[in-house]
């Protein structure tokens, strides 16, 4: 369905078998699929943690958290069954990489959640995917299917005297689902509503059992991290960062799309040479490193290398490979806006500081954007926004308030601008000459 | 299903959108029997109901036409999509045509940034999308719902 497209300077990991038709499982097989899998079962649960642990792999799905490590936190004796969760509800604007996986390599996810099952002791997957992707849900149904048929899964597999099930899940809409504790209210039969922590689904997840949840991309990953070596992962990418990331370029690009860079590739260099520079010629105005939620960054900043403590240095957060760029005929109160609408609309109005700041910001930026602001508003949406941080059970609060602050913080101007009433100085720029690209 | 969790309702969210896709929306009747199914009340159903962007109560049109007009499809002209929609099928957000047909809806990411501006038209994706192409797409729908 998605198109897919290449660049040189690629290195194609997770997504090595992109385009060549591993969804079905001979093929698969073919392409050294399920051998990671019975690798694993040969060596010890703590070898295989530690082996994830010091490949450098980080979460895809945003927080960055060292995936060996959270595997390592769960407790190996346990009187409830422990789980593993694979997060497919991709839903952070600007990202749309665990699609490209589950359509073209579902079993890779499967082996994923196999292997972290043995790490951590655990008998039962779920791979949940967001409603919205039903044709990868079929996808992923038939995957798993045809592993049962080959006794990839169920009782006994690969003859290992391991059980292991794998069950699909599908959502129904909802953006906070892919908060990890709200993910299991909704595999639960709940609405989406975060859990406070500790305790941490490590400890107490799924059904009160001990649960690993990891993004797809994360758990597709650990299948090649698994036959490549520790050692050979980590070098791809600079330290502490292993590996490599599918990288969503999207917004005012020639080639925008999904690509397979080493982590800390230059983020300017992926702009111009990978994603083909800014459309028609025009100037760069600024860049949401890693998805919606992620502070931006302006055009002096984007020569940065693209991993996690990189963009923690400078600010912002690598998320969740969601590259978003804006050229200069964007409003950024506009696109704050936006911004602010999705978080509003997400927010599962479980706590205050979320509900009725998104809600208010939303409010503010309308009229302020619509040319009814007051000088006041501007430090107005950043006390809002700053009172936000840190005050909720999940992460959305943050996600929509770091944003914001960013963009008063980095465009103060561009606020000035709308005041005492004057027309949106960019709405002629962008309604009208901005081009519909093919 | 049932067998894959060890509680009931777990089912619960595929449940009801399976259930959905039957009629377009979710009834009453099957509110009622899938509360009765799962050993759940009425209304703790339709809490879950309420949560879900995707779950409705009311009747849509045969082809609901989500546009995407989240950040990367905005930047890609999605505002400009959105409008064209609204005068071609003469409805506004959530409206449904007279005879049935389509229902609008102005979703928030769906997840095709890379190849925006996008819509679902039901689960079908419609990619790189311009006027042109999305007048042609449902016009075909509208083809083959009359058939």
């Amino acid at each position: 369905m998605a198109s897919l497209v290449s660049h040189p300077d690629e290195v194609k990991v997770v997504s090595k078998r992109f385009g060549k038709g591993a969804t079905s499982l001979d093929r698969y097989l073919e392409l050294d699929g399920y051998k990671a899998v019975q690798k694993a079962l040969a060596m010890q649960p703590d070898a295989i943690v530690n082996e994830v642990k010091n490949s450098g792999l980080r979460g895809r799905g945003g927080a960055g958290f060292n995936t060996g490590m959270k595997w390592s936190f769960v407790p190996k004796q346990s009187p409830k069954p422990k789980y593993v969760l694979c997060n497919g509800d991709e839903s952070e604007p600007g990202t749309c990489k665990d699609r490209l996986i589950f359509e073209h390599d579902p079993h890779a996810v499967i082996e994923g959640v196999i292997i972290a099952g043995l790490a951590v002791g655990s008998h039962t997957g779920y791979i949940y995917i967001r409603g919205e992707y039903r044709y990868l849900l079929e996808i992923m149904q038939k995957a798993i299917a045809d592993a049962y048929a080959r006794g990839f899964l169920g009782k006994n597999i690969f003859g290992s005297g391991y059980d292991f099930d794998v069950y699909w899940h599908g959502g129904a809409g909802a953006y906070e689902v892919g908060e990890e504790s709200a993910l299991m209210e909704s595999l639960e039969g709940k609405r989406g509503i975060p859990r406070i922590r500790p305790p941490f689904p490590a400890v107490v997840g799924l059904w009160g059992g001990p649960t690993v949840i990891n993004n797809a991309e994360t758990l597709a990953s650990v299948p090649h991290i698994i036959l490549g070596g520790a050692e050979w992962y980590a070098n791809l990418g600079p330290p502490k960062n292993g590996g490599t990331r599918l990288f969503c370029l999207s917004g005012h690009v020639n080639k925008p799309g999904v690509y397979e860079l080493p982590m800390g590739y230059n983020l300017k260099k992926m702009i111009y040479d990978v994603a083909g520079g800014i459309a028609e010629g025009r100037k760069l105005k600024a860049v949401v490193p890693g998805g919606s939620s992620t502070p931006v960054l302006t055009a002096n900043e984007v020569d940065i290398a693209m991993d996690f403590d990189s963009l923690a240095k400078a600010g912002s957060m690598l998320g969740s490979g969601g590259v978003v760029v804006l050229d200069e005929t964007t409003c950024m109160v506009r696109f704050a806006l936006q911004i602010m609408k999705f978080y509003q609309h997400e927010s599962c109005g479980w706590c205050i500081p979320c509900r009725e700041g998104t809600d208010w910001l939303k409010k503010t930026l309308k009229r302020f954007h619509a040319g009814g602001g007051v000088r006041k508003d501007i430090d107005n949406i950043q006390y809002l926004a700053e009172n936000m941080l840190g005050r909720t059970f999940c992460p959305l609060g943050d996600a929509a308030a770091m944003p914001t602050i960013s963009i008063v913080k980095k465009f103060r101007q561009e606020f000035e601008d709308h005041l005492e009433g004057r027309p949106c100085p960019f709405e002629k720029g962008t309604t009208q000459e901005l081009p519909v690209l093919v | 299903m049932l067998t894959h969790y060890p509680t009931k309702r777990s089912v619960l969210v595929p449940t009801l959108l399976y259930a959905q896709d039957e009629l377009g929306y979710l009834t009453d009747e099957g509110i009622q029997e899938i509360a009765t199914r799962l050993d759940l009340t009425e209304l703790d159903v339709r809490n879950v109901i309420s949560y879900y962007s995707m779950l409705t109560t009311k009747p849509r049109g045969k082809y609901n036409v989500q546009v995407c007009t989240n950040i990367a499809c905005m930047l890609r002209g999605a505002d400009e999509l959105f409008d064209h929609c609204k005068k071609k099928l003469g409805v506004t957000h959530k409206g449904t045509t007279a005879d049935g047909m389509f229902s609008l809806e102005e979703v928030e990411c769906i997840g095709a940034c890379s190849w925006a501006p996008a819509m679902q038209v039901n689960y079908d994706f419609h990619e790189n999308l311009d006027r042109e192409k999305l007048d042609k797409a449902l016009d075909e729908y509208k083809k083959k719902g009359a058939q």
